[in-house]
């Protein structure tokens, strides 16, 4: 076999003999790499996946909502707004739409109550997501109950439910047709919650949206790259929230393996001394190092970064629930697109695998220097 | 006859700490050949210099002054990587205090000096092992160094000294911990080696030593230089 | 026959593994990515017909469910305490009116 493969093959037998000798310290450091590892890849993939998820909802999302505003608060839009703002050139179709939230004070939930806009609900029945069906335990055929602002309490059957791969999207919904839904709410007849327009050219959402805004004063107007803005300034808030978290975990890693690293201890250096003196050269000294370093390195990031993997995209991330779920009652049921962000997953190895191994190299250049002899004295 | 001598040394010096306030002259201008396939010993007492001029005679370190000749090849003047190849090929090092790497089995720290040159290793435990039941130690193969009792340790040390099958083996004071009957074990083992063409150079104190039959040659030390040779 | 397994060996084998799951996570990945990605569409087809524009996955508060779309203005309007959007409210915590006056 060649040379240099079998020296470094006995290199790496003394590397693990040598990490074996303090076994549970080296242990221990090497479980809070893999879970420092893993809470990096573990957000790092999960904020990736919802991004992508929120992206393509919004993509597809209304390119131009137009709300009302008083006082600086939202209020229901008119409906002629909707004449007005078909009359403005540019513009391709308009739809007031009719949706609110319902607090199910039972289940301490809240729930999005809504007309769709693309299919026929019975007067009387809901559509449901599967979130909702989930919570209460509901099913098609099922009567459910909810108390109306004013007191009455409105029965009603559900009709069926949303498709459970799509409660990323719709966990919370409950579609009703217009008629009940105004009845429920005690909504005024000539009034929408708010205003949807397409526009013919997607290139003229801008000055569509102007127009629009000069056409109704009062009202303001969200195009589709705000709520995008809105969505990264989201993701990125929330992320840099564990980001601040997180830093002061690698800190404390990176004191703790500048520690191990830089302290030679009196009983390295005298091995060190020891293996020159019989005849290793320095190189080989490194090397041993080098090795250390890399393996634990290596074999910390992958660990954490498979079992990150497993975490995100098997267990739908069920660690952060919690953290994701906040208040909240109602969390889907999702799985997120395996999408694997290199550059990201690149970064996590940058931080972590590069500073360990020159950390545990670096003090070695100051071994270097032990004289043989000082094994003699 | 020059072809006996096989490491010759012309004035050699060793300060340590030079320059600085706690400098000391630990070998003054010695003259010193070494036979070849003998066994020398450099007797005298503690802070005389003997592991001072072990560590110039077995390159662990160069002198300050004078020369230092292997075989009739100058290795004063060698940058540390030719000498440490040397102490590789040539020399095998029982320390003082043995010096094994705690933590270690006795098989792993017989192994450790060949690693470098990295020999096929099935080939490389064949010979620790062989080494080891020369030395009637094979049933501590396995044992952490730290378990051995101290003539274990040193007969540990011994069979690593011997790995790489150097031509010289050099030894810091090996009897100094061992009792009658240890150090009697030593001086077979030594004579062993002898007889196996080996060329052997000891310090000590210990009369039990440089009294030995086998020793060829004795040189006395007093501070840092000779005093005496036989 | 002289069994006996080196430290290397065992290592570099253990390294192998994850390294080989590390590469098996690139080809489940690739392996999930069209049925998943589907899912995906599907999810944004509902979302497009019902004029959806955020994901259900903050649901504890009426302003938070859409945050496209949230009157961002009105933050502690569901819990006293509860975050709002901004990262000025990391800073500087919502006043506790109900713990004791000292
Ligand atoms: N590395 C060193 N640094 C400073 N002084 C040393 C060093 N090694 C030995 N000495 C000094 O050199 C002298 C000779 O020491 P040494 O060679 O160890 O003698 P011996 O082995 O005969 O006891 C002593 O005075 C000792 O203190
Ligand atoms: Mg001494």
């Amino acid at each position: 076999m060649n040379h240099f493969f079998a020296r470094h093959l006995y290199l790496v037998d003394f590397t693990v003999a040598s990490l074996g000798r303090r076994r549970g310290r080296n242990l221990g450091l090497f479980a809070v790499y893999v879970l420092l590892v893993f809470v990096l890849a573990s957000v790092s993939l999960m904020t990736h996946g919802l991004r992508r998820e929120a992206q393509a909802i919004l993509e597809s999302s209304p390119e131009i909502v137009v709300q009302r505003m008083i006082a600086g608060r939202n209020d229901p839009v008119p409906t002629g707004a909707v004449a007005a703002i078909t009359g403005i050139r540019g513009v391709r179709a308009v739809q007031g739409r009719l949706w609110g939230y319902y607090y199910d004070a039972g289940m301490r939930a809240n729930y999005t109550l809504m007309v769709p806009p693309d299919r026929p609900v019975e007067s009387g029945a809901v559509v449901i997501g599967g979130g909702i069906a989930r919570l209460r335990q509901l099913d098609t055929g099922d009567i459910v109950h909810f108390m109306a602002p004013d007191g009455r309490i409105v029965r009603f059957t559900v009709s069926g439910t949303l498709d459970s791969a799509s409660e990323l999207v719709s966990a919370d919904l409950v579609l009703m047709n217009e008629g009940d839904f105004r009845a429920f709410f005690g909504f005024p007849a000539d009034r929408f919650t708010d205003v949807v327009a397409s526009v013919r050219n997607p290139r003229e959402v801008g000055t569509v949206a102007s127009k629009i805004a000069l056409a109704l004063p009062e009202a303001r107007v969200v195009t589709r790259a705000d709520m995008l803005r809105t969505y990264e300034a989201l993701f990125d808030w929330r992320g840099g929230m564990v980001a601040v978290v997180l830093s002061g975990a690698v800190l404390a890693f990176v004191i703790l393996a500048w520690d191990k690293a830089a302290g030679l201890s009196a009983d390295e250096r005298r091995e060190i001394g020891v293996l020159k003196a019989i005849g290793w050269e320095t190189s080989d000294v490194i090397a041993v190092k080098f090795w250390e370093g890399a393996l634990v390195s290596l074999l910390a990031f992958l660990a954490g970064y498979v079992l990150a993997y497993g975490h995100v995209f098997y267990f739908s991330g069920a660690l952060f629930e919690p953290a994701l779920k906040g208040w909240a009652i109602l969390y889907p049921r999702f799985r997120l697109v395996p999408e694997i962000n290199g550059q990201q997953v690149a970064t996590i190895f940058f931080f972590t695998v590069v500073p360990y191994t020159l950390a545990t190299i670096f003090p070695i250049w100051r071994a270097a220097t032990i004289d043989p002899d000082t094994v003699m004295r | 006859m020059t072809d006996t001598v096989l490491i010759s040394l012309k004035k050699v010096s060793k300060i340590h700490n030079e320059g600085r306030p706690n400098e000391v002259q630990a070998v003054v201008g010695i003259d010193l050949d070494i036979a070849r396939g003998k066994v020398t010993v450099l007797r005298g007492a503690s802070g005389s210099g003997k592991t001072t001029l072990l560590t110039v005679i077995g390159c662990l370190a160069r002198p300050s002054s004078g020369r230092v000749a292997l075989d009739g090849r100058d290795i004063s003047g060698m940058p540390e990587r030719f000498l440490t190849r040397i102490r590789q090929e040539t020399f095998g090092f029982v320390f003082q205090g043995f010096n094994l790497l705690r933590g270690m089995s006795a098989l792993d720290n017989i192994m450790l000096p060949a690693y470098p040159q990295a020999p096929p290793h099935r080939w490389l435990r064949r010979r620790a092992l062989d080494l080891l039941s020369m030395l009637r130690l094979e049933h501590r193969a396995d044992t952490p160094v730290e378990m051995l009792s101290g003539g274990e340790a040193q007969r540990t040390a011994i069979a690593r000294a011997l790995v790489n099958d150097p031509p010289i083996l050099i030894a810091d004071e090996p009897t100094a911990n061992l009792d009658t009957a240890l150090t009697r074990e030593f001086l077979g083992i030594a004579e062993t080696l002898k007889a196996q063409g080996k060329t052997l150079i000891l310090t000590s104190h210990d009369p039990r030593v440089f009294e030995a039959g086998m020793v060829d040659h004795v040189v006395t030390l007093r501070d840092g230089r000779v005093e005496e040779r036989r | 026959m002289n069994k006996h397994l080196r430290l290397s060996t065992t290592s570099l084998s253990v390294l192998a593994v994850a390294l080989a799951a590390a590469l098996a996570t690139l080809v489940d990945a690739a392996l999930r990515f069209d049925s998943e990605a589907l899912a995906r569409r599907n999810r944004a087809a509902l979302a497009e017909t019902l004029q959806l524009s955020d994901l259900s996955l903050f649901t504890e508060a009426r302003y938070t469910r859409h945050p496209a779309l949230a009157d961002l203005h009105s933050a502690f309007q569901d819990h006293p305490a509860a975050l709002d959007h901004f990262p000025s409210a990391a800073w500087m915590p919502p006043t506790r009116w109900h713990e004791k006056q000292p």
